[in-house]
């Protein structure tokens, strides 16, 4: 079986996270090694998926910790034991 | 040298769940001020997942803190069946719906039942190349910006699904259970999600990427 691109796509997030099954993942795999769209598909949207998930890219607000465990805190003392 | 040794080996197997487990132990025994080191690592999930359901920074700090106290008050009623981050989670989406039924901005769209039955335009954009944009690029404020500005104008359904996966980290099972969802519909909004991503960044994103030197006079 021989799988086009449009079949490849629907498991691009699934191949990334690894979880596709063996069978398939080699067909993938066939397919990326001379399918020049699917390669920039895949490696883009891996690209994507890891600069996302940067820390820098989502930020607490200044403070936001502080202010928060000294709300805490009072709400503690106040419940008591 | 008196511990019984297959406490011992459920400790070398699990230590995070085995101290996770302990802390609440202690702090339900009285040592109550070890909840702020337990809830510290739920700090950044909680706040990033509230401020995807409310848009709006004060207001999901502030039922952040709400979340907080909520679990401290609670923790007699965490059982243990999942980690404590999961349940935090769904307290803080629970506490997060009930903000905004309070404030009258609840959007009738549905978050759950049929959305994954969704038609829409899930295909990627066509590249023939790709050049990798390193993660030093992000020293350039601008395509941080840009990053943000992508996963913000996604769906909400997609959106808390990428925060938590793809941003946080979580596994799948953590995932569908912090949002009350079930595993293959995870799995089928990444997917989406992430189809919309590459969409809305891949043709931008190429600006980001180091200059190839070209040498040999090829495709620069």
């Amino acid at each position: 079986m021989r799988i086009d691109c449009q079949h490849v796509w629907e498991h691009i997030s699934a191949y990334i996270d690894g979880e596709v099954e063996a069978v398939l993942r080699a067909e993938i795999d066939r397919h990326l090694e001379t399918c020049e769209i699917c390669s920039a598909i895949l490696d883009s949207t891996r690209n994507v998926v890891v600069l996302v998930a940067d820390d820098r890219v989502f930020e607490l607000p200044a403070g936001f910790s502080r202010r928060l465990h000294d709300r805490l805190g009072r709400e503690m003392e106040l419940a008591g034991p | 040298m008196e511990e019984p040794p297959v406490i011992l080996s459920e400790n070398a197997r699990k230590p995070g769940a085995e101290s996770e487990a302990e802390t609440i132990r202690r702090i339900l025994a009285g040592e109550r001020s070890l909840f702020h080191e337990l809830f510290r690592p739920c700090e950044r999930p909680v706040y990033l997942l509230l401020l995807t359901l409310l848009k709006n920074e004060a207001e999901a700090e502030d039922v952040a803190q709400e979340t907080a106290i909520k679990a401290y008050l609670n923790l007699r009623n965490f059982r243990g069946d999942s980690q404590f981050r999961t349940w935090v989670l769904s307290i803080a989406r629970n506490e997060g719906l009930g903000r905004l039924r309070k404030l009258g901005t609840r959007r009738e769209e549905s978050l759950d039942a049929g959305a994954d039955d969704a038609t829409g335009d899930f295909t990627p954009a066509i590249l023939t190349s790709w050049r990798e944009v390193p993660a030093e690029a992000l020293e350039r404020k601008e395509l941080g910006a840009m990053l943000r500005k992508a996963v913000n104008g996604l769906p909400e359904i997609y959106r808390n699904v990428v925060l938590l996966r793809d941003i946080e980290e979580m596994d799948i099972r953590e995932t569908a259970a912090a949002l009350e969802i079930t595993e293959g519909a995870v799995k089928v909004r990444l997917h989406r999600a992430r189809a919309l991503l590459q969409k809305a960044l891949a043709p931008q994103l190429g600006a980001f990427a180091p200059k190839r030197k070209g040498w040999f006079g090829g495709r620069a």
